[in-house]
């Protein structure tokens, strides 16, 4: 049936924890109301990457993207846009005013720079639909590796891209898979790693949410390449609508045989199976995944063997992270010297961020290898939120750490992260401004090592406690002479000694903000000074008499009854009563109180 | 044949099989490595990170688990080496709970010899310690999860070579803690006292549950008629505690200590073996030949039984009735010898010195108590036995011989190696001919069943009645061949248990020794050497013809199975369920 509009309204987990589905009901019910629910189709699907101003719906034909759409705006929706054609201009995503106000999709800033392969679906087309899927030339990849290509014509094709794995180690892909295929055994495994843990990172559970079945097409196509025949999906419990998802494209794609024996009528037989992690964040380290799918607690082991040669209960096996994965029916399909124009010389291809912190547009962007920070904060993030100045942006999660604004300009790969003392990761992107300290920064990353180290090795499990503990003292104020040098001495054997990735990386944040912020950690330790204004125990708030106008609103708001004073006299801050939670400066309408 | 590979050590051309490790390769070479998580064979983990090494790729490798391989080239001494190992080294110690000086493994900790190999002088990261409670509710086992170093030998011995899985490592980062499920005390799992898990234990965090003082205060009891009997495995692991090389028996030393301390009398366990075997070999003849029920389980070992009552429950009819050597030699001190010699049984106090921790256990048990009296008041393993004798200052290295006392002080070589995994199979072998026909065979040196090999089968023949007998040790290979034996893929009509890898002699009471001596020496081996030696020099070597024994029989018991046996010497088995079904 041809239908006169469609309405893709998104149901990404942020856009349906802002009641996208409500918007949706409604939707239907407003349609019916007009009579014309049979003239206009609603597309569920899954995220647009612009999470900041969720629920985001696009009507087409007139490409018009609306955004902070609420269940109360459906009506309007329905009866301005829908009935009469005129389009509701208050919720139009960009400059409102324009001439041309039904910008399409790929015209807004946000979009405008941004490459999509990985996420060429997201948004596009309906996640529970496989005919959306194979509309969009789902599962032909798969047809011509098997029908068409040697599984070693499949791995040359890989290799010739460039692709690096995008979980964050950035390993060729091709190549693992050659070492997999050239293991002689009668049972191998195909996993992919959907255990996304990286605080504030979520691009795997937009390609899972969004397009699933891209995912479990690259598993078959790797299955091809390696000659096994069972994959397994290890995604975290923590993504229900993501496993949902997944396990209603599995059923789909079984029924239409693109799943189960003899796919596409040849003898290449693969099936694939969800396995749920229970939110350790190690488990998303390769051997301790593999450890948890064999039913035992989630923990590394020491390589080698690597997985390719003893994997998966001792099989040889491929682990690919989601992103990795969604990228490999595109490579087959538009060929490998397609995909190796797209980046840099060394990272090929697109890499998604999923941006956060201090920023304008947080959401998710995907962007050629090679765009550099400055792109990605100013033009596709809109910038810094009130004007305020850029300091640094972490990259690679607790694994990563801080790039200063003196490298802003750097092309984004995976080489260059590395020599700036961060590394790519699997793709978080936090921006920090004038306001972030950076010790605190540290700190928190730390605090998120200590509670996720598995406690097998000592470095990890009592090296990152010990260095947490030196941070919270520098941040508390009683940070002492050497203190500095100690976490030095500790993060460089922790990243020598620690038995597995999480462990050699969890140093990361502290050695980066050393590296570029070592006079904030010296401020701390020496002067007992927090530059930032963040560490609450070294700041001391007080009334500027000059600047107060008595108007009592502080004291009234104070929750501890340390502000006193007399009407239209200068009010004074009890420092010993403060509990420094700034509500007094939050209040003040004269700007009258400071804190330092 | 196996294959080697070349590769270079610290500049050195060192050659070493294909398929060992850096470690090995180092070691063969002359090269320490320290380690601590490493225990040879039981966990081989990659944990504690102190044998790291440069294999030249982006961090340190741990030698105990890198693979050799043609040219590599490992470095295993340098400034960043040494200072990574020594603050890994100082980040255990400065989460340890340091109270060395009075801790039961002071002098004898891996920690504290680490700590003095890798020459650390300051612990230079101090932080929050841990305040665990400590588990001491057991009658076996006490734990201290302050003092764990997370090394996780104990819980691979436990899951991997006893599959007990009493304990495993719970929690993540800093708060991750070895513990029983739920936290349950051990007591109420199915921890089954073996005492691998301290042996396995570099420090202090796993111990016996001690009855020195008990046993310090029985015998300054002037009312008390203390006693003592030593199992055959104790003589063979004893000198340990007193610098002897493994494997030196000290038996004459052993007895004369033991008056020393003011035992009463000191008896040999080996007597009640004998007296088992007169029990058991007639148990299996008479199941052989009523159609009982077969095979017939050794009932020596208390891990083995209580293994058995957890996750055997359906084959406790196939154990063997007899109590073990310990508690029958309890019974019997409390019936029979009680009246021959005039005492009050109430006034008998009876210790055994075990190599064994489940032995404590054991004695526990309310239904062995056949005489009205705890037929064992006091068990004390190998290790508190040499704590008492230091304790009385007793120079033991410069003592006389002595011999075991009457009227229970003889015994055969066959009750000797009852120590040694596969000795009361052999015992048994030795008499079965004679409990049938009357008549012994020529066969006294069963070879076949001796050895650390996991299951060692036998079949002997006796007046066309062939008897197939299996000898196995190590809980983890006791399940396996209980599985085939329940799959009826494998039959016999006798089968062997021991709880402990190697029997006895290496028990969970037994001296420990570091992962290094047993890097290169197998314990087990040695100290069962020490046994056999004792057995061949025997004049006796067959139960049957203990006279003490005989006499006993004569005297008291008149005949193996009889009434009188069956109250004293005989028990009976509970099913055990895992966990309990309500949680608190």
């Amino acid at each position: 049936m041809v239908c006169r509009s469609h309405i893709l309204i998104c149901n990404g987990t942020g856009c349906v924890a802002s009641k996208s589905p409500e918007i949706m009901a409604k939707l239907n019910e407003h349609l019916a109301a007009n009579g014309i629910e049979k003239e206009v189709k609603i597309v569920k699907t899954g995220c647009f990457g612009l999470c900041e101003k969720g629920p985001i719906m696009v009507i087409y034909p007139e490409g018009a993207t609306y955004c902070h759409v609420s269940p109360d705006d459906v009506e309007e929706i329905v009866n301005e846009h829908l009935v009469k054609g005129r389009i509701v201009k208050r919720l139009l995503l960009g400059d409102k005013d324009a001439e041309d106000v039904a910008k399409s999709l790929e015209n807004v800033g946000f979009f405008a720079r941004q490459q999509r392969v990985a996420l060429r679906n997201c948004g596009v087309i309906n996640p529970e639909n496989i005919d959306e899927y194979i509309a969009r030339d789902g599962y032909a990849a798969l047809a011509k590796a098997v029908t068409e290509m040697t599984p070693q014509q499949v791995i040359d094709e890989i290799k010739k891209s460039g692709l690096r794995g995008r979980g964050g180690a950035g390993f060729p892909t091709g190549l693992k898979w050659q070492f997999a295929a050239q293991e002689v055994n009668d049972q191998k495994y195909v996993c992919c790693n959907a255990d996304e843990g990286d605080p504030g990172a979520f691009m795997d559970r937009s390609v899972l949410e969004g397009d699933p079945h891209t995912v479990l097409e690259a598993m078959a196509i790797a299955g091809y390449a390696i000659g096994s025949n069972q994959g397994y999906i290890y995604v975290r419990a923590e993504y229900p609508i993501a496993v949902q998802r997944l396990k209603i494209a599995i059923d789909q794609a079984r029924e239409y045989g693109l799943l189960g024996k003899n796919i596409f009528g040849t003898n290449f037989s693969f099936d694939v199976d969800i396995r749920l992690g229970a939110g350790a964040f190690v488990c998303g380290e390769e051997t301790a995944l593999m450890t948890s799918i064999e039913g035992k607690r989630g923990e590394p082991r020491t390589r080698p063997p690597f997985p390719a040669v003893k994997g998966l209960w001792e099989k040889p096996t491929i682990l690919n992270n989601v992103e990795t994965y969604a990228n490999i029916p595109m490579i087959l399909l538009k060929g490998a010297e397609w995909f190796a124009s797209i980046g840099t010389e060394k990272s090929k291809g697109t890499k998604v961020f999923a941006v956060g912190g201090n920023i304008n547009n947080t959401g998710l962007v995907e962007i050629p290898m090679g765009t550099t920070l400055r792109e990605v904060i100013y033009d596709i993030g809109g910038g810094i939120p009130k004007g305020k100045a850029f300091k640094a942006a972490q990259t690679g999660g607790p694994s990563g750490g801080c790039i200063p604004a003196q490298h802003l300009d750097t092309p984004i790969d995976y080489d260059n992260l590395i020599a700036l003392g961060s590394m790519m990761g699997s793709g978080g992107l936090i921006v920090m401004d004038e306001d972030n300290c950076m010790v605190d920064i540290a700190k928190f990353f730390l605090e998120f090592t200590v509670d996720e180290s598995c406690g097998k090795c000592p470095p990890c499990r009592i090296g990152t406690k010990r260095m947490h503990e030196i941070l919270e003292r520098i941040t508390e104020g009683k940070g002492e002479e050497g203190d500095i040098e100690k976490l030095e001495t500790l993060a460089e054997s922790i990243k020598q000694g620690a038995l597995c990735g999480l462990g050699q990386t969890a140093p990361n944040p502290v050695l980066s903000t050393l590296r570029y912020f070592r006079d904030e950690y010296e401020a701390h330790v020496k002067e007992k000074r927090c530059p930032a204004g963040v560490c609450k125990a070294m700041l001391n708030f007080s009334i500027i008499p000059e600047k107060c106008k008595g108007c009592s609103l502080c004291a009234k708001k104070c929750p501890v009854g340390a502000i006193s004073g007399e009407i239209k006299k200068p009010y004074v801050i009890d420092t010993a009563k403060c509990i420094k939670c700034g509500v007094c400066m939050d209040s003040c309408k004269f700007a009258a109180i400071e804190k330092k | 044949m196996s294959e080697f590979v070349t590769l270079t050590i610290d500049g050195k051309e060192v050659k070493a099989p294909k398929g060992s490790t850096v470690l090995e390769a180092a070691r063969s070479a002359g090269i320490n490595i320290p380690t601590l998580c490493f225990l040879k064979d039981i966990n081989e983990i990659g944990a504690c990170r102190m044998c790291i090494v440069d294999v030249g790729a982006r961090s340190f490798q741990a030698a105990c688990m890198y693979p050799v391989s043609e040219g590599l080239k490992v470095i295993t001494n340098s400034p960043k080496i040494r200072e990574t190992r020594k603050v890994t080294l100082e980040l255990i110690l400065s989460s340890h709970e340091k109270k060395c000086l009075t801790c039961v493994r002071s002098k004898n900790c891996e920690l504290q010899t680490l700590a003095k190999e890798l020459n650390i002088k300051d612990i230079r990261f101090e932080g929050e310690l841990q305040n665990y409670p400590i588990d001491d509710l057991s009658h076996s086992v006490v734990r201290d999860p302050n003092k764990c170093v997370l090394c996780r030998r104990c819980v691979s011995v436990c899951k991997n070579v006893q599959t007990v899985s009493a304990i495993d490592t719970m929690g993540r980062g800093y708060k991750t803690i070895v513990a029983s499920p739920f936290h349950m005390p051990l007591k109420d799992t199915p921890c089954v006292n073996c005492g691998q898990c301290i042996v396995a234990c570099p420090v202090g965090a796993l111990r016996e549950k001690s009855s020195v003082e008990k046993v310090w205060e029985a015998l300054s009891n002037k009312d008390l008629h203390v006693v003592v009997q030593t199992a055959p495995a104790v003589r063979a692991g004893l000198g340990e505690e007193f610098d002897y090389p493994v494997g030196t028996r000290v038996t004459g030393k052993m007895v004369t200590a033991l008056k020393m301390l003011g035992f009463a009398k000191v008896f040999d366990t080996d007597t009640a073996a004998d007296l088992t075997i007169m029990e058991e070999g007639t148990e299996l003849v008479d199941r052989i030949k009523n159609n009982g029920k077969l095979p017939l389980i050794t009932s020596c070992s208390p891990g083995w039984i209580k293994f058995c009552e957890h996750f055997y429950p359906d084959m406790l009819d196939n154990l063997s009735t007899c109590k073990s050597p310990q508690n029958m030699f309890g019974a019997v001190l409390k019936s029979y010898y009680a009246e021959k010699m005039g005492i009050d049984p109430a006034k008998i106090f009876v210790v055994s010195v075990m190599p064994c921790t489940a032995k404590k256990y054991e004695a526990e048990r309310p239904e062995l108590a056949s005489t009205g009296y705890p037929d064992i008041d006091e068990v004390l393993t190998t290790r508190e036995l040499a704590e008492m004798i230091k304790e009385a200052g007793i120079d033991f290295k410069n003592l006389e011989d002595s011999q075991f006392d009457d009227p229970m002080g003889e015994a055969t070589g066959a009750g000797v190696i009852f120590g040694a995994t596969g000795g009361v199979m052999e015992a048994a072998l030795r008499s079965v001919p004679y409990l049938l026909t009357g008549k012994d065979d020529d066969n006294v040196d069963i070879k076949v069943v001796r050895g650390v090999e996991t299951v060692k089968e036998a079949e002997v023949e006796v007046n066309g009645i062939k008897i197939k007998a299996a000898v196995v040790h190590g809980l983890g290979n006791a399940r396996k061949l209980l599985d085939k034996i329940k799959a009826g893929e494998a039959e016999y009509h006798f089968v062997e248990v021991m709880a402990c890898p190697g029997g006895c002699v290496n028990g969970g009471g037994q001296p420990i020794q570091p992962a290094s001596v047993r890097f290169d020496l197998d314990l087990r081996a040695e100290r069962a050497k020490a046994l056999y030696e004792e057995d061949q020099g025997s004049t006796m070597r067959r139960s049957h013809q203990n006279p003490r024994v005989l006499k006993m029989y004569e005297e008291y018991f008149e005949k193996p199975g009889g009434h009188k046996s069956h109250k004293l010497l005989h028990t009976h088995y509970v099913a055990r369920e895992n966990y309990p079904e309500n949680l608190e």
